[in-house]
């Protein structure tokens, strides 16, 4: 009788890239509802816009460049990175804006590199970064969650106003949005206030602000989910978790009036998003476990450091992009001892 | 026995898998029939190639030696029943790439007549080391866990790396294989006597015997066995079942915590691994002077209508060992030889058993998917979690994929196992083992051509060098006659040549005279 053959290993587990990238959705679940609950339909809106164009220029792209154009976007990864992107942008952003940065990111920073896995930056935020840099007006407006906003948007609301920038009578920019918490604790901190002064605002929760500290919790347990799954190492998160929390507390302690606390700096604006579903992109991460400690911790700082020192309220997604440049350096020098190559020789 | 006090150390890397192993436990290892015909390789291990001492039209008998070994590293061939060599010749044998290789095809007469058998040495622990080798060596013994290096060989590291350890390999960690563990199950009493030849051989002071926790029958067998044979310092170590821990290297790190350094032998850290059913080997060559002429088969898989192990003559068609094991089922979809994970898919049944194949593996669809399309690296990282020889399969990967074979050895390529930890957990479904596997074989054929230019070049260069001093004698012989000529008194000069150099003169004499006339005409 004859048979077939193919190489060993003929068995292999039931992981697929399009499961990995279900997974990640899977987790983003909570935080997203949270979002959805303190931020209104907006962040829905700017979700799906996100996806639709993802797939959109993703397929565009695939029929251009003569690749298999269903199987590709089966693999999930356009849409990973639609989501990650759409929920990091104010959920009053007018539409062609959410679709120039997902275009941006996929065309541009995906496909223009190979497609997936070739891509040295992580895509949604390559897009982030583009908007914010152009369009940082439009960018830094955020609205008040629901609990402590005078004015909230209604589904139809929330649609006319980022399809076609109207607002519901009687309302303006300034009475609708408001800075983020984050951009709040730097302005009030340029003006020299302290920050038992800034957190006076009903703003303010109990570690982070009212709402942000819900929706990064339930990142929080979105990514130790992916962490119990297997799917991300816990070695990223770690690191920059750590990182950030290490350097926070140690100005925190120089001078606790200026420096907000460590877990202001771990439950606000993108840190949680960050280290479990951004900087953890394996496509563009250092692939050490050494490695990716480093880089983890390196990313933590950079975001401690920009949002201190730098011009833009959140840092995640330039700390992010800037050590995506020094991740293949970090996995060079970082390599395991190979078995066998003990120095000692034995046990 | 101190089971309880030795710890059972770590490796890292490796997979849970699915061990499949009941499918083909139920039964008692079965004898199979004899078969008509019988087509033996004459080279099973790996080494140099066996030379045939019979001819087309020879009776042989049952044991004796149809093809010996030429040369140090190599293993004997016997006829596994008697008959008449029916053809010498090319034939297709188990192998990855489809080989066809010289085989010796004998017809059986039915009678299995046994050619007279050396005298059986239940007195092997007086013996020198060195004739139970010339024993284990006769009888043909290669290492029967998969690899076929000849034990002879293994067993004889030299004064050099004295072994203080002995390791029975009896992890058995690829699914669905179980042949190993039947064997200890029914036969303990005879592994643990071919252990204690070998342990006598390498002087060993202590035999460490490595089973995975999910063989319990095996393990009490072995225990008991332990027990009952009096063999002092052999500890039962239960392992825990993950592949792959009956890999030479993790099984010994397991037992001992010793890591065998990077492609070297674990005779270097004084180690020495043996597989269960080369040591049922050795008692038979030694205790009852037979030759290695069966082994034991695993045939398994939804493919084949009653799994169980066989225990088959060598030379005997594959076929004829599913046939035993009530055929295929109509789900029958691939033929692996080996394990899932480290086996290789065979084009066709019509192949031989030989002495290194432990199990048949007739999966189905479901038990061994068609591989599905391979995606681009996601850099995703799982293979280097699982990877136990603590390689970066991916970087070796891009390289072996680029072609950049330095880089890949930077990587440590030759350190990889080919166990294919890290392709069963690729997202992407990339062939990663078929990479790294091409790129060995580049580099050695690289190397091969390398030693070859130099053999070239070296020939070149004596050729020239040769050139060189027939030139430089020619010259000192020249050199020698014009100074024996210088040497003559100037006075004595030749006449003829005082004549020729006077007429010269003369000539231009003659010559300048006219040049100087010349003007005025
Ligand atoms: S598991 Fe596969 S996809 Fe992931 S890094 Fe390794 S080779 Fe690449
Ligand atoms: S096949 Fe090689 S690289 Fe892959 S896991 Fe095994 S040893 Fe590591």
């Amino acid at each position: 009788m004859e048979f077939a053959t193919s190489s060993s290993p003929h068995i292999s587990g039931s992981q697929s890239v399009s499961r990995v990238m279900a997974e990640v959705l899977l987790a983003l679940v909570p935080g997203i509802v949270a979002l959805i609950w303190f931020f209104g339909w907006g962040v829905l809106i700017n979700i799906v816009i996100a996806a639709i164009a993802a797939l959109t220029a993703e397929a565009a792209v695939l029929k251009l460049r003569g690749r298999p154009v269903l199987r590709t976007l089966g693999d999930l990864s356009a849409l990973v990175t639609a989501v990650l992107l759409g929920l990091a942008l104010p959920p009053t952003l007018p539409w062609w804006l959410t679709v120039l940065g997902v275009v941006f990111a996929i065309v541009i920073a995906k496909q223009l590199y190979g497609g997936l896995g070739y891509n040295p930056f992580n895509p949604a935020m390559a897009g982030y970064v583009l908007l914010l840099v152009s369009f940082p007006l439009d960018m830094t407006r955020w609205l008040p969650p629901a609990e402590v906003a005078q004015h909230t948007l209604d589904f139809a609301d929330s649609l006319r106003l980022i399809l076609t920038g109207s607002m519901p009578s009687g309302m303006t920019w300034d009475a609708m949005t408001g800075a983020t918490p984050l951009d709040q604790m730097r302005t009030g901190l340029d003006m020299n206030r302290m920050i038992h002064e800034i957190r006076e605002s009903p703003l303010w929760g109990s570690v982070g602000a009212v709402g942000w500290e819900w929706v990064a919790g339930l990142y929080l347990a979105g990514g130790l989910y992916l962490v119990w799954r297997k799917i991300i190492s816990w070695h990223i998160p770690a690191g920059m978790l750590g990182g950030l929390f290490v350097i926070a507390l140690l100005f925190n302690m120089i001078d606790a009036h200026t420096h907000p606390s460590p877990l202001f700096h771990l439950f606000s604006g993108a840190t949680m998003l960050g280290a479990f579903f951004i900087a953890t992109d394996p496509v563009s991460a250092a692939t050490t476990n050494r490695g990716k400690l480093i880089y983890g911790a390196l990313i933590g700082i950079l975001v401690f450091v920009i949002r201190t020192y730098g011009g833009y309220p959140d840092a995640v997604a330039f700390a992010v992009l800037l050590m995506n440049m020094a991740a293949p350096t970090i996995d060079y020098y970082t390599q395991p001892r190979a078995f066998g190559h003990r120095k000692d020789g034995n046990g | 026995m101190s089971e309880l006090q030795r710890p059972i150390h770590e490796f890292s890397g490796g997979l849970d898998l699915p061990g499949h192993k009941a499918q083909s436990t139920g039964r008692p290892i079965a004898t199979a029939p004899l078969g008509q015909h019988f087509v033996v390789p004459l080279q099973q291990h790996i080494g140099e190639p066996t030379e045939p001492l019979v001819a087309v039209g020879d009776r042989v008998l049952t044991g004796q030696v149809i093809a010996r070994a030429q040369d140090y590293i190599s293993a004997p061939v016997h006829a596994p029943c008697s008959g008449t060599v029916a053809a010498i010749g090319d034939h297709a044998i188990p192998h990855p790439s489809g080989l066809q290789a010289a085989c010796i095809v004998i017809d059986s007469d039915g009678a299995d007549t046994w050619t007279e058998l050396p005298e059986p040495w239940p007195d092997f622990m007086d013996r020198d080391p060195a004739e139970l080798r010339e024993r284990i060596r006769w009888a043909g013994i290669v290492g029967l866990g998969g690899a076929g290096f000849p034990t002879s060989v293994k067993v004889n590291p030299g004064p050099e790396l004295p072994i203080h350890t002995l390791i029975l390999n009896a992890a058995e960690c690829e699914p669905y294989i179980t042949c190993d563990d039947m064997l200890m199950r029914e036969q303990a009493d005879r592994i643990l006597a071919g252990l204690a030849v070998i342990r006598h051989v390498v002087g060993a002071s202590e035999c460490l015997i490595g089973i995975e926790a999910n063989k319990p029958d095996a393990i009490a067998a072995m225990r008991a066995a332990v027990v009952s044979s009096g063999c002092p310092d052999t500890h039962v170590m239960v392992v825990p079942a993950k592949y792959p821990s009956g890999g030479e290297k993790q099984l010994i790190q397991l037992l001992t915590g010793l890591e065998v350094p990077s492609q070297g032998l674990p005779a270097q850290i004084g180690v020495l691994c043996q597989n269960v059913a080369t040591a049922a080997a050795v008692a038979d060559a030694v205790l009852a002077g037979k030759p290695m002429l069966e082994r034991v088969v695993t045939v398994s898989g939804q493919g084949v209508a009653e799994p169980g192990n066989f225990r088959v003559r060598l030379g005997t068609r594959m076929a004829d060992v599913v046939a035993l094991a009530g055929g295929y089922t109509d789900r029958v979809h691939r033929l692996i030889l080996g394990g899932p994970m480290m086996g290789f898919a065979l084009p066709s049944d019509e192949l031989p058993i030989t002495k290194t194949a432990n199990c048949l593996l007739a999966a189905s669809a479901a038990e061994i998917p068609d591989p599905p399309p391979a995606l681009p690296c996601i850099r995703y990282g799982r293979c280097a979690e699982v990877c136990p020889a603590l390689l970066l399969p991916q970087q070796l990967y891009w390289h072996a994929r680029a072609r950049d074979l330095d880089k890949t050895q930077d990587f440590n390529l030759f350190d990889c196992i080919e166990c294919g930890c890290c392709a069963h957990v690729c997202p992407s479904h990339i062939p990663l083992v078929q990479y790294y596997r091409y790129a060995k074989t580049a580099i050695w054929s690289q190397e091969r051509d390398k030693a070859r230019a130099d053999i070239a070049r070296r020939r070149h260069e004596f050729r020239q060098e040769r050139l060189a001093r027939l030139e430089a004698e020619r010259k000192a012989r020249l050199r020698k006659k014009k100074e024996a000529l210088d040497a003559q008194p100037k006075g004595a000069a030749d006449p003829k040549k005082a004549a020729i150099e006077a007429a010269m003169k003369r000539v231009a004499a003659k010559k300048a005279a006219a040049a100087q006339q010349q003007p005025e005409n």
